[in-house]
């Protein structure tokens, strides 16, 4: 391309606005062509003094200082007016509802479970009391009849799936009047009735896995006292074995029978 | 500068037009070439901004569109309405032979900061408003058009005219030093 094609365009090589093509053509022909160097220097020194001396007012720190407010001001208004009212009351509402609404499912689900956990420990314990009173009114409350835990442990071998131990009761005020066969959730289990001061006392034992497979959690089932239906009750787990002593006997009573079993156990 | 495509919040103006603050000043100081109408013609931009900001496409260019606001409001001050400036536009000139490159005019070149600003000061509106968004604010030629509400063409002959006026203005400062 002539020199004279070019010299149209030193601006807009200056300036950095050339297309890619030309930006390589001119780059080309500017070393071979003195007169059209010595004017894009010209033009690049121009550029330069204007950038320069073009940079030459600063605004007073008031001047900022006044805008920002100005604008804090009507970005402040603007959010409580009409056309953005819901942004902050948003903010804070869904900050405060996430948690409330995960405290209220949790203790929905909390209360349901405990509900549920609680009705569960409660049929088991209808089913014992039960158990209890049935083999009281019963003509025979017991099948195999001896105040002698030698006796009658023997006497459940074979009939039912686990063993136990009973212990002595010379030292105490109880008796053992004897022992039957009982069922809980059509699991056989040992149902002894000792007595103590004309009360008789039921002490079940089940294997403690016939609870889980009843969906109940042993560990929901109360250990230590717990009091239904007009009777006293304890129950703890020991050697995968559950235990529930239940009668109208006196708490103290109960937990001195207990005692005697964990020991023995 | 681009904004993000997407909504733009008043806290998301704050953020992209307080940067913005000193060159838009020096910009609105050469213009009406006075502290405290500068002042006014900033704050009022940002003012006007701010309210038009929720009409401010998001992806477009966000200073050449805050310099469109100062500049029609200083066209629209008391200053602005006496800037009458005949212009030819004619696109054609952009494409003249420049001038001849002469040991004086380079000489013009180097001249002092203070000579080109006195130079600057007395070219017409549009033409310094020009040399500054293009040297000074190095804008390209297209944010230049969207600023000055031009098209690139007339960018093109404008700011050819305007250096050539910048020119003529310093060698004229130059041989009157001289006693030319």
């Amino acid at each position: 391309m002539a020199c004279e094609q070019w010299r149209g365009k030193l601006d807009a090589y200056a300036d950095g606005e050339l297309d890619p093509a030309e930006t390589r053509g001119l780059g080309a022909h500017l070393p071979g062509c003195s007169t059209c160097a010595a004017d894009l220097l010209q033009r690049v020194q121009l550029k330069r003094s204007v950038q320069a001396a073009g940079r030459r007012y600063s605004a007073s720190p008031e001047l900022r200082n006044r805008i920002s407010t100005v604008l804090a001001t009507k970005i402040g208004a603007s959010k409580i007016g009409a056309s953005k009212p819901r942004r902050p009351m948003g903010w804070y509402w869904q900050i405060l509802a996430v948690p409330a609404l995960l405290l209220l499912i949790l203790s929905i689900g909390v209360n349901l479970y405990l509900g549920r956990e609680n009705a569960r420990r409660q049929r088991v314990y209808s089913e014992l009391a039960d158990l209890h009173v049935a083999a009281l009114a019963s003509a025979s409350p017991v099948d195999v009849i001896s105040t002698d835990r030698h006796t009658v442990k023997p006497w459940f071998q074979g009939k039912i799936p686990f063993t136990f131990n009973l212990p002595e009761l010379q030292a105490s005020p109880f008796t053992l009047l004897g022992g039957r066969v009982t069922y809980l959730a059509q699991t056989p289990g040992a149902h002894l009735i000792y007595q103590v001061r004309k009360h008789e006392i039921s002490v079940f034992i089940f294997q403690d896995r016939i609870f889980e497979d009843r969906g109940t959690d042993p560990a929901t089932l109360p250990s230590g006292p717990a009091h239904a239906a007009s009777f006293n009750e304890e129950s703890w787990t020991q050697n995968g074995l559950r235990y529930f002593v239940i009668g109208d006997a006196g708490a103290e009573d109960l937990q001195a029978l207990s005692k005697l079993l964990r020991d023995a156990g | 500068m681009k904004v993000p495509e997407q909504p733009v919040s008043a806290v998301a103006f704050d953020e992209l037009a307080m940067p913005l603050f000193d060159q838009l000043y020096n910009f609105a100081r050469w213009l009406t070439q006075d502290t405290a109408e500068a002042e006014d013609l900033v704050q009022e931009t940002y003012t006007k901004a701010l309210r038009g900001f929720s009409s401010f496409q998001a992806g477009t260019n966000f200073r050449a569109w805050m310099y469109r606001i100062l500049r029609n409001s200083f066209l629209s001050s008391r200053t602005g309405l006496k800037v009458t400036v005949a212009l030819d536009e004619g696109t054609d000139e952009s494409l003249l032979p420049a001038e001849k490159a002469t040991p004086e005019s380079i000489l013009i070149e180097q001249a002092s900061r203070e000579a080109v600003q006195q130079a600057l000061s007395d070219l017409p509106v549009p033409f310094r408003e020009i040399l500054l968004l293009c040297e000074v604010e190095e804008m390209s030629y297209q944010e230049i058009a969207e600023a000055l509400s031009i098209p690139i063409g007339t960018v093109m002959s404008r700011l050819f005219r305007a250096r050539k006026a910048l020119r003529d203005l310093l060698r004229r400062q130059d041989g009157g030093r001289h006693g030319v």
